[in-house]
């Protein structure tokens, strides 16, 4: 059924309070470190001080004796597994290089790499320990930027690394893992009948997804194997899946249990503790409670990738573009699998250009394998084709929501990477943005005005879902994805919608994977999309089971059953005269009528419309310190229909923070070792609420017709947009083109000198 | 290593631990005392999420050592509600979806009851500057801040009255 006639709906489109909101106001939620069990074990892991070494020998000897220590493991005691995609996570990832980022074996490749970990029986003692165990090194040279891992003469971190994508095959292994193009018309011919070219090179930094909560885990594994997994992750089943296959045991003697968690952007969709967790539960046959610091978390885990985007684009004097060229290179971390596919695809997405070629390059270097982050890949090729836009509009002196609106992608538009896009938004982000009332507030001396667009492809997926129907005519949902930011609600709202029923008697938990068909994990803003599409129509199947019990109470067939606002009444005088059922008298009644009342519904949800955003950002400069002030900030997107308005408005601001975050403040500084040095958020600054001002987040509802109610992921393309945005506007304030991330203020400071030469005072 | 028997308020209940010199508080009320509501964001005084409040001031659990609150009194998370009532700033978080994934959520509301208790009458800026020790990843404060201000208004119509 389709629910597409917002008129029409109760329900979707309110603003109810979240189910598990109370829960999380008062502390009473439990995240993934709230989680104890009796005789439980405490573990710590020690991590590699070098950016790349070969591990020569590991001594337990001496952590061994601290009182209190009851296991160590280290690479031996995990199966060394050989190399295979894998099939789980959100970016690509191969299961031996999954297997070595937990637990590193012969070689380590970053600083913060794990080799060994302790359990004992309190934290004390296993910290003790940890500093116990000895590693010795042989330190090899080390590489950090991507363009320097890609030199000839660059340490090569894999000796099996032979590039993919190039012919002839690469005899010499290398740092460059893949190679990829896409083509679209040709660019040769586009070019020579350009008569402006702008060409232009950007770099963006790789920053950490910094959700406030450290991974997390209790694991219990006992001596007939069956395993307990508590733990704060994007997918229950992802932990299930990567910890059977990396300590080789059966999926079915592995339970995992979602924690609530603590944010996670993408960076929760691998696992990092729980296998170690489960090795030392093993060894000890006690639950091992596994708990990351802050450090960790910065030395150990994400980021997103950072690297450089080489754009040319060629235009007609009118604006519209002629070819369009694009070279990406993208930081991988110390294992292959950046997501520099998806930043290829996204870049010219959102226009119809005739003629492109993209090539993107996946680079290895000393750093922390990359994890997934917000629309994985798409912020930083947008940060260089926005921001070459924004210069072409300058030079030929057109608006740039105009120039967008000139080459704005339309249904039908075929993309760069092949597939035909249909119901597309994208043109009435633009409408929307040039009608906001913030574009017709003036601006004063120091200050500008920015425009970015941003595409995300959205995804579906599997997802289970089931609708139970309690004896009082109340109902239970249970799904399988992590509610990350309010999904519960969501779903609780589509099936009361459905049902006919108020939105509180529908109480929604996410389920075990012992509980609940598969689902694929949060991520892919899939999941109002796909698990909202499962519970919709697992709530229609339980309407129809509704029908033909009050059809059974009243003896007439069930098409003589229509059901509205929560009853059942019989469908025409024809039907024969019955006072309608609520569905409190049918559940109560269903013991007599054929048993419990439920549905479960398990799909492969296609169809998830494309994102398309448009964002506006005012700053202020200040000349003296370089500093950036985000005056105001205008989010608009298309999110197809907000099934609850308040946490789509939510995940765009937050999204526009992040990327504010990453277009002025955010990166990694490492020494000359190759060492992390700002493993913390004192060093490492993610905005604070005194850095923002309120966020406009403009909605524009152009319903997804592959969805029951319209709904398109909302998620990931608020922060595609921003950097590219705010660049763009401190090039309005002050003329000054920042072409590499972060705009931190020494950096921005020392563009302005160059325009205005600082006098010295004797001058 | 003896342990150090402290004997404090909590929540309004009058408590007594043991702990070790070296712990600090929110080690104290996570592991010995079970309230988790304060959460370990950083362990550095840098994000804010095991915010309590101690003697009336907002204080880093932690920063601070178990051992310190000795003869004071601090209120959690678990204590801002008056049992089955949620204190003003705890509904308008809840109204206003100022919260994503929730981590961060107890050390925002007990910190903006704290401003609360003291500047019954922000300005946002001043909401802002005093929330900037709290990090959240996910909303972008925009909610926060609006749930701050409103729940500010409702303590100051309850307060005339």
């Amino acid at each position: 059924m389709s629910y597409l006639d917002k008129a029409a709906l109760k329900i979707v489109g309110t603003r109810p309070i979240r189910p598990d909101g109370v829960d999380k106001v008062i502390g009473r939620a439990s995240f993934g470190a709230d989680y104890t069990m009796p005789g439980m074990l405490w573990a710590k892991v020690k991590r590699s001080p070098h950016a790349h070494a070969r591990i020569l020998k590991i001594d337990t000897s001496k952590a061994e004796k601290v009182p209190g220590v009851r296991a160590i493991v280290t690479a031996v005691d995990f199966p060394d597994i050989p190399s295979e995609e894998a099939f789980i996570g959100e970016g690509p990832m191969n299961f031996r290089d999954l297997s070595r980022n937990c637990m590193a074996r012969d070689k380590v490749l970053y600083d913060g790499h794990a080799v060994a970990a302790v359990a004992a029986t309190s934290n004390a003692a296993a910290e003790e320990a940890v500093d116990l165990i000895e590693v010795e090194y042989e330190v090899l040279p080390h590489v950090i930027e991507v363009e320097a891992a890609m030199a000839p003469d660059a340490p090569v971190l894999h000796d099996d690394m032979f590039t993919q994508g190039v012919e002839p095959k690469p005899t010499k292994p290398s740092n460059v893992a893949k190679k990829i193009t896409f083509t679209k018309g040709d660019t040769a011919k586009g070019f020579a009948e350009a008569e402006v070219v702008i060409e232009r090179k950007y770099s963006t930094k790789p920053v950490h997804q910094a959700y406030i909560e450290p991974h997390a885990c209790v694991v219990a594994v006992a001596p007939d194997g069956q395993t307990t997994i508590w733990s704060s992750s994007q997918g229950q089943f992802m932990v299930r899946a990567y910890c059977a296959k990396l300590l080789g045991v059966d999926m079915a003697n592995v339970r995992a249990t979602p924690a609530e968690i603590g944010g996670g952007f993408g960076g929760k969709t691998l696992v990092y503790l729980e296998p170690v967790a489960m090795a030392l539960s093993k060894k000890t046959g006690r639950p091992v409670k596994l708990v990351m610091s802050r450090e960790e978390v910065f030395r150990g885990t994400g980021p997103a990738a950072g690297g450089t985007i080489e754009v040319k684009i060629g235009a007609k004097k009118s604006g519209r573009i002629v070819a369009a060229e694009l070279v990406l290179k993208f930081q991988a971390g110390a294992f292959a699998g950046s997501p520099v596919g998806p930043g290829c695809m996204c870049a010219f997405a959102p226009y119809d250009l005739d003629n492109v070629f993209i090539t993107g390059y996946d680079v290895v270097s000393n750093r922390p394998k990359v994890a997934a982050y917000r629309a994985p890949g798409a912020p930083n090729s947008s940060f260089g084709v926005e921001s070459c836009l924004d210069e072409l509009a300058r030079e030929l002196g057109i608006d740039p929501l105009a120039l967008r609106e000139m080459n704005a992608a339309r249904d039908g538009t075929k993309t760069p990477y092949g597939p035909t896009l249909t119901n597309v938004g994208y043109m009435q982000t633009l409408e929307a943005a040039k009608n906001h009332p913030n574009l017709q507030i003036p601006l004063g001396p120091n200050q500008g005005r920015g425009v970015a667009s941003g595409f995300w492809f959205n995804i579906g997926g599997e997802s289970s879902a089931s609708v139970h129907v309690n004896e009082d005519g109340t109902v239970a949902v249970v799904e399988g994805n992590p509610d990350i930011g309010g999904s519960r609600a969501s779903m609780a709202m589509m099936a009361a919608e459905v049902l006919g029923i108020p939105y509180e008697k529908v109480r929604p938990v996410v389920g075990d994977t012992a509980s609940i068909g598969f689902t694929f994990l949060t991520g892919g803003s899939r999941v109002t999309f796909a698990t909202g599409m499962a519970v919709t129509q697992a709530a229609e199947k339980v309407v129809e089971q509704l029908k033909s019990r009050a059809a059974a109470i009243w003896d007439i067939s069930a098409e003589a059953v229509e059901w509205k606002d929560g009853k059942a009444f019989p469908a025409g005088a024809n039907a024969g005269s019955f006072e309608p059922l609520s569905l409190a008298d049918i559940a109560m009644k269903s013991g007599r009528t054929g048993g419990p009342i439920t549905a479960e519904v398990s799909i492969n949800a296609q169809g998830a419309g494309p994102g398309f955003a448009t964002h506006v950002c005012d700053v202020e400069v200040d000349r003296e310190t370089g500093y950036v002030k985000i005056l105001r900030y205008t989010a608009v997107q298309d999110v197809g229909r907000a099934i609850h308005p308040s946490y789509v408005e939510g995940q765009i601001q937050g999204g526009v923070t992040q990327g504010v975050g990453w277009a002025l403040n955010e990166e990694y500084i490492y020494d000359k070792n190759g060492c992390l040095e700002n493993a913390g958020f004192l060093d490492y600054r993610i905005p604070v609420a005194s850095d923002m001002p309120m966020i406009d987040a403009v909605m524009v509802e152009v319903p997804n017709p592959r969805h029951p109610f319209g709904a398109r992921g909302v998620g990931e393309v608020p922060i595609v947009p921003p950097m590219a945005a705010v660049a763009n506007a401190i090039a309005d304030a002050v003329g000054a083109r920042m072409r590499d991330l972060p705009m931190s203020p020494p950096k921005l400071r020392a563009e302005l000198d160059e325009q205005d030469p600082p006098r010295m005072a004797a001058e | 290593m003896s342990k150090h028997h402290v004997t404090t308020t909590i929540n309004g209940e009058p408590t007594e631990y043991l702990c070790e010199a070296q712990q600090s508080m929110l080690d104290v009320l996570r592991d010995e005392l079970g309230l988790t509501g304060s959460k370990e964001g950083c362990s550095s005084g840098d994000c804010g999420a095991c915010t309590v409040i101690c003697d009336g001031d907002i204080v880093c659990s932690c920063l601070m050592l178990g051992v310190e609150a000795e003869g004071r009194s601090i209120t959690t998370i678990e204590g801002v509600a008056q049992g089955d009532k949620l204190h003003p700033v705890q509904q308008k978080f809840l109204e206003h979806a100022a919260l994503q994934c929730g981590f961060c959520t107890p050390g925002f509301i007990v910190a903006a009851k704290a401003l609360l208790d003291q500047n019954p009458n922000p300005t946002e800026e001043e909401a802002r500057y005093w929330l900037a020790g709290n990090l959240c990843r996910c909303t972008g404060y925009d909610k926060i801040l609006r749930a701050v201000m409103d729940a500010a208004e409702v303590m100051r119509a309850e307060a005339a009255q």
